[in-house]
């Protein structure tokens, strides 16, 4: 079983996965404001234990409409990782990238924006995932993205359901962007991960 | 006043007409309504996991298909309803994301409606009315004083099973 205690999420362990997602985060935020032209904020990551019960809402809500790019990851690290933003958002950040500020937030999302948002989603990923790759010497491979546009908490359930399989509480750290449009980033390593990132950080 | 019960996800409740339960954002997960029309008592639970018997870790007996249901039916008979009488409506199991490999994580909510079937089978409870698949996620909304399922999905219009 893993070194994570997870009935307190106060230990030198969640510090570091705090810091992991600092560096990862860092560097998706950097790639998402070289592809914007803008400044990207992002807030301090959070590490979050969460009961399945509480899963749903804990971000933007249950029923929020939320855009999710969706991606596991393989190698030495393995989980899946998510980035998530309101719908209003997700076609902001379309228009900014395209260059269309006039664009209505409520119109829908089409062929063109979906895949936009995947590519998005992918950059922003990959940058994450290369930072943690760089600082633990581990290998990591993200599959190719998958988009779902739908209620937050259906969107939730798929890596809830992923760890579920391993756990009893959902594990996982979490970032907020914003540039305008509010983004998350969701990184949830599988378990034997957690453990595998340990040992290459010397712990 | 009538009070609407929310169930979280691997959650379970049981209530006595005229309160309901509802589950907000079902996604691969799949919502287990059943009740007794005459007693007046329902329940619902939100599963995860098809099967409680191929999973180490699984002390959570409201995640799984099989463990869930077995408890809504103790937690129902001892809330008065008939074992005999119980009857199911099931709605979710959606696949959220359409992933090109075929990974058996990403097809878990066809195996979790399945699971929810055989198991219902298994225990003579009947299935009056189900939707389920697809991909999208669903909020359902549970009456077991009319014993009526309604569910709501983004872009489709309301269903009342």
């Amino acid at each position: 079983m893993s070194r994570i205690d997870f009935n307190n999420d106060n230990n030198e362990y969640f510090d570091v996965l705090r810091e992991i997602g600092n560096i990862g985060a860092g560097n998706a935020t950097s790639a998402l404001a070289q592809m914007l032209g803008r400044k990207v904020e992002l807030s301090v990551p959070k590490v979050r234990l969460l009961d399945f019960k509480d899963v749903g809402g804990a971000i933007g809500g249950e029923e929020q409409i939320m855009a999710g790019i969706y991606l596991l990851i393989e190698g030495a690290i393995t989980g899946s990782m998510m980035f998530l933003l309101k719908k209003e958002s997700a076609a902001d950040l379309v228009a900014m990238l395209m260059g269309q500020p006039d664009r209505d937030p409520n119109a829908e999302l089409g062929e063109i924006e979906c895949s936009a948002l995947k590519e998005i989603g992918n950059i922003i990923t990959s940058s994450y995932l290369n930072a943690i790759s760089s600082l633990t010497g581990l290998t990591v491979f993200p599959s190719v993205p998958s988009l779902c546009v739908d209620m937050a908490g259906a969107i939730l359930s798929v890596p809830a359901i992923e760890f579920g399989m391993m756990c009893d509480k959902l594990l996982l750290i979490e970032n907020k962007f914003q540039s305008g449009a509010d983004g998350y980033l969701i990184l949830v390593p599988d378990i034997d991960s957690y453990d595998k990132i340990f040992g290459a950080l010397g712990m | 006043m009538n009070e609407l019960i929310k169930v979280g996800m691997a959650d379970l409740k049981v209530c006595k007409a005229p309160d309901g339960l509802t589950t907000l954002g079902l996604g691969s997960c799949v919502g287990i309504c059943i009740w007794d029309a005459a007693a007046g008592v329902g329940g619902l639970a939100h599963i995860m996991l098809p099967d409680s018997t191929k999973i180490k870790n699984n002390s959570n007996i409201y995640k799984f298909a099989d463990s869930a249901i077995d408890e809504l039916i103790r937690e129902l008979c001892e809330a008065g309803a008939s074992r005999s009488r119980l009857k199911a409506k099931i709605a979710g199991g959606a696949q959220m994301f359409a992933f090109e490999s075929q990974q058996a994580a990403m097809r878990v909510g066809l195996a979790n409606v399945d699971a929810v079937r055989e198991k219902l089978k298994k225990e003579g409870i009947p299935i009056v009315a189900e939707d389920t698949g697809g991909s999208h996620g669903r909020t359902i909304a549970f009456y077991p004083e009319s014993g009526k399922l309604s569910i709501r999905a983004f872009d489709h219009p309301e269903l009342i099973i």
